[in-house]
């Protein structure tokens, strides 16, 4: 159980890991995502969305950045290793149906939990346009797979180095007025979020977003985890992790996300240095 | 500090006066009703309180033998024994007191055991008060509920010396009948269920959604009131009595309820997932930066040992002051964290007075040692800053009339605003139930809190399927849940009998 099976750099800071969760990758939806934790005694606990699921091999599949600590001692880690504690799927799975016309967008690493929900829009019979953007070329990752899936990708990034030099909000805009969809998706950092809502907002299209809160339990147990939603509290890991983008309170999510920053930064930069002299 | 506060005793100290004590009253056996009346009770030795504002360590010591002996003395054998009466588990109270006043220790908790698995626990964290020493004659005859016979003390006190003298024996049970029973969440109703059913001989699987198993015992309350250590040796023994745990596996999420009967051969499951969704009071700055659930700052200081700050990777603010909002146990636990944790303030904010807070009194004694500084006829009106907490505002209130539940309800005093500056705010107000596993298990029925209903032998109204402890009762104590245990096993052996 909870063997690295696969292992792949996607780009510089982005890795791809498929493992060994037989009881996850059966029950699991797209939408849904796992808790995982590199040892019992003094871990942290880190929230990851399933990319990707097998049940016939049993495996399912989770893209990650390194951002901090946890994050790079997972992408130490090497095949045929396991991750200590595994849990999932957590969170409630997208809701798919027949909309018509789907536009989904994302930014960094925004396109792996846009993946599966692109795919499975997709097999709902739903016609289906992708944007994907990026800091630059490097850091694009699954263009051929969205690609595959969609009627139409717009790759951009903000400096030019592959497809259009802009921001997604520039042709989530165009497309808003020329292709006028059902439904965007918008999953990637939280300021982008914030903005593809604003895009949207004027044109009165459903914007689906996917929060990434920081968590602990994943179960409702904290709410650390928890958001305003249309002057509510909702716990991200149990209502959500998707809510309707344009009533979700961004600024005070993005400072809750802030909240550790320092103390964080400084575990990451122990951890790297402790890391590279092990090298 | 008060003017009373006397010069702190270190458990040499305490053992050296109960020797002497324990000796005058051998040379005068036998005692008698008036002798025993007089022996004063026995205090609890504990860390000194500037040290231990600084350590996690376990604030209790524990009794000596000494003065074990002596508490044991003070009990009067009553042969109606009113006490039992308060102990939910019916533990023969005189009996095992009996034992220690003979010095057979052995003996005493094994009198404990015939009706408590978890006896070291339940020395520590019992409301006592509230329970078996309420009862208490000698309490009753001294008219101080306070001067009733320590039970609690000394029902630590034989668990302990069974545990360190490493004379634990996993129960042996009966021979396997092949039958498999889940257990749902690691609690102590779980615990006592896993228990009493493998005992039977049915196999158990008990199902925790954390990496670590105990449930509030483990990610809520804290080291220095109950040692992770107890709590891992009572799992250890049910691990050496066979039973499989899995831990990281949410019910409800990682599988269906209903799933583990139709598909995966469980022919009977307990729900003992406690009552896991924090309260908020739904007031302006609530989701400010520095604003924790009670559940969310003891999980990251208790289960991911963020106070280990040079180990643990899970960070927890660095607060400077700390207002915590309520007045039972777990703003106590949490006040007394955030002392350890090295803030420099803390403050309980409760809205009624000392009187009313239904925090066990041995714990309000020892947050006011440590230094907790305590606001009380106060609440919140909300909480003030741009996206970190820096002040809360609070009211002052008076005590009205009597409400329904006899206490008298707390009435604002218009105008009485005024504003402390804080950095991070604890809300401890109180759980709701979890719905995880209600929302996926139609069928399952529960009350308008979400709490579980089951009948007087903790069925629910779906066969095979048992509930206790929190999740039915809500936010109760350690004790109420293990009885639920009890009467679900009774339910479920008999069911597979
Ligand atoms: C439901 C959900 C799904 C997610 N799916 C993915 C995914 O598929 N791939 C992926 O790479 N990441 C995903 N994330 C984000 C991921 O959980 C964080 O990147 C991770 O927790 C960082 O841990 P760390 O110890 O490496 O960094 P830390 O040391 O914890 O943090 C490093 C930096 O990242 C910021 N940060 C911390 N937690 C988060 C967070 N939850 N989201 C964004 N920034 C954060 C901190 O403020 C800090 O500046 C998801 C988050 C959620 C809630
Ligand atoms: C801070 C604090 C201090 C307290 N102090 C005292 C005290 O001094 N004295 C006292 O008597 N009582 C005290 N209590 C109350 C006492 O701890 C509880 O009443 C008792 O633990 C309830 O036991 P339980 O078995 O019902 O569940 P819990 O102990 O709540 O355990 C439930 C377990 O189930 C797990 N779980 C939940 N959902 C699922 C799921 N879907 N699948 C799998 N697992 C799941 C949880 O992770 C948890 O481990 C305190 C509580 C707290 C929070
Ligand atoms: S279990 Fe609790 S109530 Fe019962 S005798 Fe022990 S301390 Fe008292
Ligand atoms: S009521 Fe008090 S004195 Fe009487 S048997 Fe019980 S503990 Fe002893
Ligand atoms: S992560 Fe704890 S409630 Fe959502």
């Amino acid at each position: 159980m909870n063997a690295i099976l696969n292992k792949k750099q996607l780009s510089q800071n982005v890795y791809l890991m498929e493992l060994y969760a037989p009881i996850i990758s059966g029950e699991c939806r797209a939408g849904q995502f796992i808790i995982l934790s590199l040892n019992n005694e003094f871990a942290e606990r880190i929230p990851l969305t399933i990319a990707d699921s097998n049940p016939e091999k049993g495996t399912i599949t989770i893209i990650f950045q390194v951002v901090g600590k946890t994050t790079l001692e997972l992408s130490n880690l090497s095949e045929g290793e396991k991750i200590v504690n595994l849990l999932g799927p957590l969170g409630n799975p997208t809701h798919i149906e027949k909309f018509g016309k789907v536009l989904c967008v994302a930014g960094g690493i925004g396109v792996a939990p846009s993946y599966p929900i692109a795919k499975a829009m997709k097999k709902a019979g739903n016609e289906l346009k992708v944007i994907i953007g990026a800091r630059s070329k490097e850091l694009i990752i699954y263009e051929s797979e969205m690609r595959e899936l969609s009627d139409e990708l717009i790759v951009c990034t903000d400096d030019g180095s592959c497809g259009r030099k802009a921001i997604v909000t520039e042709p989530l805009k165009e497309l808003c007025i020329s292709w006028k969809p059902d439904i965007v998706v918008a999953i990637g950092p939280a300021i982008m979020m914030k903005f593809c809502a604003e895009t949207t907002r004027p044109f009165g299209i459903t914007t689906l977003v996917s929060l990434n809160t920081i968590m602990i339990d994943g179960t409702g147990m904290c709410g650390g985890c928890r958001v305003t939603v249309g002057n509510e509290t909702k716990f991200v890991c149990v209502d959500g992790p998707e809510f309707d983008g344009h009533k979700v309170d961004f600024d005070n999510m993005m400072a809750r996300l802030g909240a550790y920053k320092d103390l964080e930064s400084q575990a990451y930069h122990k951890c790297k240095l402790d890391s590279s002299l092990k090298k | 500090m008060s003017s009373m506060s006397h010069k702190h005793l270190t458990q040499q100290e305490f053992d050296e006066a109960a020797r002497i004590s324990l000796d005058a009253l051998n040379s005068c056996q036998p005692l008698s009703l008036k002798d025993r009346l007089s022996i004063p009770v026995q205090e609890m030795p504990s860390q000194d309180p500037i040290i231990r504002r600084e350590n996690t360590k376990e604030v209790a010591l524990g009794y000596t033998e000494n003065q074990a002996k002596v508490e044991a003395l003070r009990c009067l054998q009553c042969k109606n024994a009113p006490c039992i009466n308060g102990c939910p588990v019916r533990i023969d109270i005189p009996r095992f007191i009996k034992e220690i006043a003979d010095g057979d220790f052995q003996k005493a908790i094994e009198v404990i055991k015939e009706n408590s698995l978890l006896s070291a626990v339940c020395g520590r964290v019992c409301p006592q008060e509230v329970q078996c020493q309420l009862y208490c004659t000698v309490g009753k005859s001294l008219k101080n509920v306070l001067k009733s016979v320590s039970i609690g003390r000394l029902e630590r006190f034989v668990a302990d010396r069974e545990r360190e003298e490493g004379n634990i024996k996993a129960p042996q049970g009966k021979p396997d009948t092949s039958k498999r029973v889940a257990v749902v969440g690691s609690g102590p109703a779980s615990i006592v269920v896993a228990a009493d059913v493998r005992r039977e001989g049915h196999s158990v699987t008990l199902f925790e959604a954390f990496h670590k198993t105990g449930g509030v015992m483990t990610y809520g309350i804290p080291e220095f009131r109950l040692p992770k250590s107890i709590v891992k040796s009572e799992i250890d023994t049910l691990k050496a009595m066979g039973v499989e745990i899995k831990t990281n596996f949410v019910v409800g999420k990682t599988r269906k309820l209903t799933d583990l009967i139709e598909k995966d051969g469980y022919e009977a499951v307990f729900i003992g997932t406690g009552a896991g969704l924090p309260k908020f009071m739904n007031i302006e700055g609530e989701n400010l930066v520095g604003v924790y659930s009670a559940n969310e700052f003891l999980t990251r200081a208790n289960l991911m040992r963020a106070y280990d700050r040079g180990m643990a990777a899970t960070p927890i603010a660095m607060s400077k002051k700390v207002a915590v909002v309520g007045g039972g146990n777990v703003a106590m636990d949490s006040a007394r964290t955030a002392v350890r944790l090295g803030a420099e303030e803390v403050y309980i904010i409760y809205r009624r007075t000392e009187n009313e807070m239904p925090a066990r009194v041995e714990e309000i004694a020892h947050a006011k040692e440590e230094g907790v500084i305590f606001h009380t006829l106060v609440n919140p009106k909300r909480i003030l800053g741009k996206l970190q907490a820096e002040a809360i505002e609070c009211l002052r209130y008076e005590l009205g009339e009597p409400d329904d539940s006899g206490r008298r309800r707390p009435v604002e005093i218009p105008g009485s605003e005024f504003v402390m500056n804080v950095d991070t705010v604890i809300i401890a107000i109180g759980n709701e139930s979890n719905p995880l596993i209600s929302q996926t298990t139609p069928g399952l029925k529960c009350n308008k809190w979400g709490n579980i209903i089951v009948d007087e032998n903790c069925k629910t109204s779906m066969d095979k399927v048992y509930a206790g402890g929190d999740i039915v009762l809500g936010a109760a104590t350690v004790i109420l849940a293990m009885g639920q245990g009890r009467i679900a096993a009774r339910s479920i052996n008999k069911l597979l009998a």
